[in-house]
């Protein structure tokens, strides 16, 4: 399965980056094989709003079916629970290491923001 | 004519400046309105006292997508700037507060199953206060949308021989809404740091915006000169000095209109009325 993760670095032993909409990079990674491709989220990162449903958007349409990042807000998980993709939160480590633990089942999946929004 | 009062810096003087002018020229004879743009947080009626005569809401059109009629073309979603509708795997969905109301999902529809609702933003109240009109937009609380709402308080203003607007502080969005289409603006500073800092800000948007405009000193021997060198250095007039006057503050601290208690300062707003219609002679 196809599964995105927001990094600060553009290969699996970068550091997870815990912002969904303004994170660095998206590895879309295939947990079977491990092979990955870069997305470049600059664009978002300097959005003046929106950052957090335009990559839900943009996560969807990669084909992803789950997302793995450091905390979400209420646009972008309302944005990925209507594209059907699951949510799952990892705290620190490296894009491997929330691979890994993904593949393990020892993630906390969300159906809910876990933060606010920005205009809170 | 329409004369906006804006600054870079918060808390610089421009409401003092601003109630001060009107009732200056309104006690000059002339047909004058004041219009406070300062939507988020309006206090120039603490000054004015106005009879509030009429409230109205100010609207932005959001869209509602009829979703059995959609194809799921995503033409909508690529034009929105603010990801306020996107379109996922063919299915729209639509973020209200994130929507400044362009209307450009509904032109660009070729289906035509977007159609527009009004949402509440804000309101406007018009009265009539010190021989002046009055009005000020209010944001409703939990909505962002300050230039839509200063959009319909200068909207609901009347032609009349002058206009004083009273804009927001910083150089943003609501700012340029505020001052846009002013005929003059006055740029309200102190001479501090800080003031000066903001104050470049300020001027690099109105030159982007290709509005005449001066400066404003207020408490103006109470800090450094370098705001004063700054405007020498720049060509850039100043018509308003105003002294750190404990006077002012403590007519201000009474939500009094300074020249009304303190003679001198009649004369001292005159001149800058006369030499703002030089200017824009």
């Amino acid at each position: 399965m196809k599964i995105a993760i927001t990094t600060q670095g553009q290969d699996l032993s970068s550091a997870l980056d815990p912002r969904f909409g303004r994170a660095k990079w998206l590895l879309l990674v295939d947990s079977d094989t491990g092979a990955f491709e870069v997305h470049d989220n600059t664009m978002n990162l300097n959005a003046s709003s929106g950052a957090g449903i335009q990559a839900a958007q943009n996560v969807a349409n990669l084909g992803a079916e789950a997302v793995i990042t450091g905390n979400m807000g209420p646009n972008a998980v309302k944005t990925l629970n209507m594209a059907k993709v699951q949510i799952f939160l990892s705290t620190d480590g490296t894009a491997q290491d929330a691979l890994d633990l993904f593949k393990a089942g020892k993630l906390q999946g969300i159906t809910e923001p876990n933060v606010e929004g920005h205009w809170a | 004519m329409k004369i906006a009062i804006a600054s870079g810096k918060g808390g610089t003087g421009k409401t003092t400046i601003a109630t001060n002018l009107a009732v200056v020229l309104s006690k000059q004879g002339r047909d004058v309105e004041l219009l406070d743009c300062d939507v988020e947080e309006p206090n120039c009626h603490i000054f004015v006292k106005p009879e509030m005569e009429t409230s109205s809401p100010i609207t932005i059109p959001v869209p509602e997508v009829d979703d059995a009629k959609c194809t799921g073309c995503g033409l909508c979603s690529a034009l929105c700037q603010y990801s306020a509708i996107v379109c996922i795997k063919g299915k729209v969905m639509d973020f209200e507060d994130m929507c400044h109301g362009c209307g450009g999902c509904t032109l660009i529809c070729p289906e035509k199953v977007i159609t527009e609702r009004e949402k509440e933003v804000g309101i406007v109240e018009i009265g009539q206060g010190k021989g002046f009109s009055f009005l000020h937009g209010l944001l409703k609380i939990g909505q962002v949308m300050a230039p839509a709402v200063i959009r319909g308080t200068k909207a609901a203003g009347r032609e009349c021989e002058i206009s004083i607007i009273d804009a927001p502080p910083g150089t943003s969005c609501p700012v340029i809404e505020a001052v846009k289409d002013a005929d003059f603006v006055i740029l309200v500073t102190e001479p501090t740091p800080f003031g000066l800092n903001d104050l470049k800000l300020a001027v690099g948007m109105v030159r982007a915006l290709k509005r005449p405009f001066a400066v404003a000193i207020n408490r103006c021997d109470a800090g450094d000169d370098a705001v004063k060198q700054y405007c020498l250095t720049e060509e850039i007039s100043v018509i308003l000095e105003i002294p750190d006057d404990r006077r002012i503050a403590e007519a201000y601290s009474r939500g009094e209109i300074a020249l009304e208690c303190i003679d001198d300062y009649v004369d001292i707003f005159s001149t800058t009325i006369k030499q703002i219609e030089g200017h824009h002679q």
